[in-house]
């Protein structure tokens, strides 16, 4: 059971309150990654404040409760907002966000036990192999909960992805939903231009999975995949959820383009990106 | 010179398997996992006796790094098993983000390293990882010098909560230290007293030393060996005290100058007690194809080595 259960009226303004924290967390630093963040916010905030059995009193070993894992560890001023706004750590905390101190490192680690960190992810595509790992020690513990792990598109460039697909299809690692934030950028550009990722349906099913798609920045649809993927687990597959997300969702002069992948808002564009987001949870 | 009576030569990274196997038996949230190797790594014992702990992984080793640390998350711990190259140099940033940044109760055992790999040459042969291992912060290094070492280390770590690379080999070598030593991490064995040199060996070095050892006492030099199994944290008590007595050292290993355990005496000895010092390893080169003693005899890793070093050192000592 999730500890908040929220309804998507109350998703959608939470979901408002972390634009606003991501936007400000990095403003305040000149840096960070809107971008992805923005596109994933709805994500997060349904896995936090709907669908993960989840324990706020953070335990390491996260026996008997579902685990989420960020592999894209970039887009951590998200994770960070949601983690703060579900009660793992204080609101407050999030104006740390890349300082020098701070347990908001710019890229999450557990270094400075940050609660609701697992494991260190920024140096991309380690992340599926460590909640393909974490899925097992799970069904070694006779602990019948769930792992969930969010990918970036461009990250699927890197072999060691292909190498924690193949090896959950072998070894039926059926109590792990992935899921990739399908939002067609990177650094570089447009991943069509950068690097072609072709049918990732068919590669995904190529490697065994069961795949489903989904629109994730509507709840309305994201709320009934991510149900349906729990309800296809225990079945001997992996699960993978192509997820399509506009980069920088909700502002309107930061979507769809890489643009703002890595860079902060200026003063006067912080002014103009915040009203677009209503402050329904209080700024930290 | 102390006689050092064995009665059989076997490989460290039996001393591996056997460990594990006894690991196996006595803590339940011991796993295994092996990246294609399981036969060569000396696993397969374990792998049959307890199969839902055993993960073949396939030739795919920056995933395996990341499901061990993934399985430690619910108190699992993991025992990673390939190649040395293929245990560090491959998978750096594997071990560097997921397993030591993130503080995780992984054990990386690595088998064939250095020379005595043989005839599979270079492409095979590393001569780096202490060295890139070491540099890892909250990374332990051991490197023991025998069978009943190696058992005795494997059983050792799973002891001690945080990342280990534990590195072994494939040749046979003689089994000479007790069968039911007590392992103890980053505390130095003294194997020889003596007070004109202080030879510092690790791994297979160790045998060689002890070699060297007999040969410089038939010409009245009185050597101090010193078996370093732990790499990093390094016993410097140890090492200071042997070093304040005979005033110039010797270091001996399978592995390149740079970054190896003469490099961390080095530093050691230029903070705390500048006195010379000679190292026997491999000076900035690659391996080649050929049998172990050929290798050893070529690159300058064998008793008579260790025996020039110590003549060139102790010309220079004061």
């Amino acid at each position: 059971m999730n500890p908040f259960n929220k309804n998507v009226d109350e998703l959608n303004q939470m979901a408002s309150q972390v634009r606003r924290d991501i936007l400000r967390m990095v403003h305040a630093v000149n840096s960070g990654h809107p971008g992805g963040s923005l596109g994933c916010t709805e994500f997060l905030v349904s896995l936090y404040f709907k669908v993960m059995d989840h324990n706020p009193n953070f335990n390491m070993d996260g026996t008997g409760e579902d685990l989420f894992f960020l592999s894209n560890g970039h887009i951590s001023p998200v994770w960070y907002s949601v983690l703060a706004r579900s009660s793992y750590f204080d609101v407050k905390e999030l104006a740390t966000f890349r300082k020098l101190n701070s347990r908001l490192q710019g890229h999450p680690a557990t270094h400075e036990h940050l609660p609701g960190i697992r494991i260190a992810s920024g140096s991309l595509g380690q992340g599926l192999s460590a909640a393909t790992g974490a899925a097992q020690a799970k069904k070694l513990n006779g602990d019948d909960k769930l792992v969930y792990v969010l990918m970036g598109d461009g990250e699927l460039e890197e072999g060691q992805v292909w190498e924690a697909a193949m090896y959950a299809h072998h070894h039926k690692v059926d109590n792990l939903i992935a899921t990739v934030d399908v939002n067609g950028q990177q650094i570089d550009g447009p991943t069509d231009a950068v690097m072609s990722l072709g049918n990732l349906r068919a590669k995904w099913e190529a490697f065994g999975w069961k795949v489903l798609e989904t629109q994730g920045n509507n709840f309305n649809e994201l709320l009934p995949t991510l149900e349906e993927a729990k309800s296809l687990t225990g079945q001997g597959q992996p699960i993978m959820i192509l997820m399509n997300t506009e980069m920088g969702y909700g502002i309107d002069f930061m979507m769809g383009s890489h643009k703002w992948h890595g860079i902060a808002p200026n003063d006067a564009q912080l002014q103009q990106a915040l009203l677009q987001a209503a402050e329904t949870a209080g700024d930290y | 010179m102390k006689d050092f009576p064995y009665t059989e030569s076997k490989d460290t990274r039996s001393g591996f398997g056997a460990g594990l196997l006894e690991l196996g038996r006595t803590n339940p949230n011991v796993v295994g996992l092996c990246a294609d190797l399981t036969g060569s790594l000396k696993m397969d014992a374990f792998q049959k006796e307890f199969p839902e702990r055993f993960f073949q992984v396939g030739i795919a080793e920056a995933n395996m790094i990341g499901l061990a640390a993934g399985m430690t998350i619910g108190g699992k711990i993991p025992f990673t098993g390939t190649f040395a190259n293929f245990s560090t140099g491959r998978v750096y940033d594997q071990i560097r983000q997921s397993v030591a940044y993130s503080g995780k109760n992984v054990k990386i055992c690595a088998s064939h390293a250095g020379l005595t790999l043989g005839e599979d040459g270079a492409t095979h042969q590393i001569l780096e990882d202490v060295g890139m291992m070491k540099m890892l912060p909250h990374m332990t290094v051991i490197n023991p010098c025998d069978f009943n070492q190696t058992k005795a280390a494997t059983i050792a770590i799973a002891e001690y909560e945080g990342p280990v690379y534990l590195r072994f080999g494939r040749p046979v070598v003689p089994n000479f230290t007790p069968a039911n030593q007590k392992f103890e991490i980053g505390k130095a064995v003294v194997l020889n007293e003596g007070k004109d040199v202080s030879i510092f060996a690790t791994g297979h070095l160790v045998w060689k030393a002890i070699l060297a050892g007999k040969l410089l006492a038939e010409q009245g030099i009185d050597a101090e060996i010193i078996n370093i199994h732990t790499i990093k944290p390094l016993d410097e008590e140890a090492i200071l005290a042997s070093v304040s007595k005979t005033r110039c050292v010797v270091s001996a290993e399978e592995h390149q100058l740079n970054g190896g355990l003469g490099d961390s005496i080095a530093q050691l000895l230029a903070r705390k007690m500048p006195l010379p010092l000679e190292m026997v390893g491999v000076n900035d080169s690659f391996g080649e194809s050929g049998t172990p003693d050929q290798l050893m005899e070529k690159y300058g890793l064998n008793e008579n080595a260790i025996v020039e070093a110590v003549k060139t050192v102790m010309a220079r000592k004061q």
